[in-house]
């Protein structure tokens, strides 16, 4: 069944098989703390590939540095052949016309309506008039079935159709890269189904090539061509759906039955914890007892 | 002892930070204003208008009250305190030199900090935290072009254009009272007002407006840039971009005033 809806990428006429996402040996860092150890990932031309992982996995820092958001600590990101750490800003914003992005809570300008709001890569990044902006923003605002919903503004919009607009956006320029981060988070499973099938539907119809951020897991297992999961900033399993509900690894298993970590409870960190001694570092407890 | 000391270092260290964020937005938004439509990528003449309207002209009747209060409470003050040594008739050269070199400009950039540096940092805050900001940079727009340069070239023009109402205001309303305390006209008044006051004294007031200008429109973008935290950061990024708005217009009217007349 999963199969018939979810049939494996077609070549793009033109395109090669080379992957168009790269990454090797990717590290980041929120301060002192490593949240991405050497990720390791390619994504071929037309594929849908979901990266999935608990909170706290790693998984939207990944993305960050998938869409060129943040610069990598070490490592390097490879989209569409270009080395983003590395590229020029004149070969950032070309590349930047090739990609779309789908924020989570749409990230809509809210101050524009939301046919401004879609227009608005093409207002920057092209010379057409006004009046055929307005058709093809309006053309993808059928796409995403949001027809009439072009003088709205953000505000007035539900929480599925704010995701929708924003992805009638993200696809506005026909980006050959479109990511998505948590589509489905706060909607209702009708919702959320409903905006699966329009990923599946712009993937064969547009033949583009998406990475989505997820922690559903229906919402993977529908959409997905691969899967690449996270876990504690480190890749555990890259490979299709089959494969990935099939793996033996334990704490894999335990994010697909939805199962907390168990460890064993060590009494001696247990009381450091109450009395907040692990807290301290050594040199602050030396210096207080020097005080004292 | 060491944590105090590691907070005042982190203090000072974010403090530089800041200060060198602000000076590389104020020069990356000059470089779009000049280079921007060399590159296609122009600064939108109607977001500057959009920025003019609202930092400028919805601040009309407030900078007016504000001026004329102004105005007359240093008639006042210079009427009574002059009169004690018998010289009232000095009162216009005071007010007239006071109002245009200081106050006109002080009182509009405090109002422009409060009103729209309060405004601006709400508004970057909430956008950089509903991830606007971010949706702008991914779709190949520069946020400083799109948002900080208009919102900054609008308030370097406006500013002083409300600064020079606020002389003629406060000015207007000063010389109703002296006029009135002195027994002379309103055009005698205005007469010696004018006589008193230079190009020099203009340039001085409004130079200092195009500073505090700049001073909030950079305090506010750089706090709403590095605003987190939801609501509640919304709320502490605001007051913090209007304090050290205000505080930072009155040292620099401190230094300015200090450098220019010690020359």
């Amino acid at each position: 069944m999963a199969g018939a809806r979810n049939p494996q990428p077609q070549p793009v006429p033109g395109r090669t098989d080379q992957p168009v996402i790269r990454v090797e040996g990717l590290q980041a860092f929120y301060g002192a703390k490593q949240v991405l150890h050497d990720i390791e990932l390619t994504v071929k031309p037309g594929e849908i590939m979901v990266i999935m992982g608990g909170s706290g996995s790693g998984k939207s820092t990944l993305l960050r540095h998938l869409v060129g958001l943040t610069r990598p600590a070490a490592g390097r990101v490879e989209l569409l052949g270009l080395d983003i750490a590395r590229a020029r800003s004149l070969e950032m914003l070309r590349l930047r016309r090739k990609i779309g992005v789908a924020f989570q809570g749409g990230a809509l300008f809210s101050s524009m309506s939301v046919l401004d709001n879609i227009m608005l890569p093409l207002r920057e990044h092209t010379r057409l008039d006004r009046k055929t902006m307005e058709i093809m923003a309006r053309l993808k605002l059928e796409v995403v079935d949001l027809a009439g919903a072009d003088s709205l503004m953000p505000s007035e919009l539900s929480g599925g159709m704010l995701k929708r607009a924003a992805v009638a956006r993200a696809i506005v320029m026909d980006p050959q890269l479109l990511f998505f981060d948590e589509p489905s988070a706060g909607l209702d499973p009708v919702v959320s189904s409903a905006l699966d099938d329009l990923i599946l539907k712009l993937r064969d119809a547009l033949r583009m090539t998406m990475v989505v951020v997820t922690h559903e897991l229906e919402s993977a297992f529908k959409i997905a061509d691969r899967i690449t999961i996270l876990d504690q900033g480190r890749v555990l399993l890259i490979d299709d759906v089959a494969a990935v509900r099939k793996s033996g690894n334990a704490r894999i298993q335990n994010l697909l039955n939805r199962r907390s970590e168990q460890t064993e409870v060590d009494a001696q960190s247990y009381l450091q914890r109450l009395t907040g001694a692990a807290e301290r570092s050594p040199d602050t407890r030396n210096d207080e007892a020097g005080a004292t | 002892m060491l944590r105090v000391a590691e907070g005042i270092g982190r203090g000072v260290v974010r403090g530089v930070e800041e200060i060198g964020f602000a000076g590389a937005l104020f020069l990356e938004s000059l470089l779009w204003a000049v280079a921007g439509p060399a590159r296609r990528q122009p600064v939108r003449l109607s977001a500057v208008f959009a920025q003019m309207m609202q930092i400028g002209i919805e601040a009309l009747p407030i900078a007016t009250v504000l001026a004329a209060a102004i105005g007359m409470m240093l008639a006042i003050q210079s009427l009574y305190s002059l009169g004690l040594f018998g010289a009232e008739s000095f009162a216009t050269v005071g007010i007239a030199l006071s109002v245009v070199r200081e106050f006109a400009p002080l009182i509009i950039g405090i109002l422009i900090a409060g009103r729209s540096g309060s405004a601006l940092a709400a508004r970057f805050s909430t956008m950089t935290i509903n991830q606007e900001v971010d949706a702008l940079r991914v779709i190949g727009v520069s946020p400083v072009r799109f948002l900080v340069a208009p919102a900054l070239i609008a308030m370097m023009v406006v500013v002083p254009c409300l600064t020079m109402w606020a002389n003629l205001v406060a000015l207007t309303a000063a010389g109703f009272l002296v006029s009135s305390a002195l027994g002379i006209s309103l055009g005698a008044y205005a007469a010696d007002a004018v006589a008193v006051l230079s190009v020099n004294d203009l340039a001085h007031g409004l130079g200092k407006s195009v500073l505090f200008a700049a001073l909030v429109a950079l305090v506010s973008t750089v706090n709403g840039a590095l605003a987190d935290g939801g609501a509640e950061g919304v709320g502490r990024r605001t007051t913090r971009a209007v304090v050290h708005s205000i505080a930072a217009i009155i040292m620099v009217d401190m230094i300015f005033a200090f450098v220019v007349t010690s020359g």
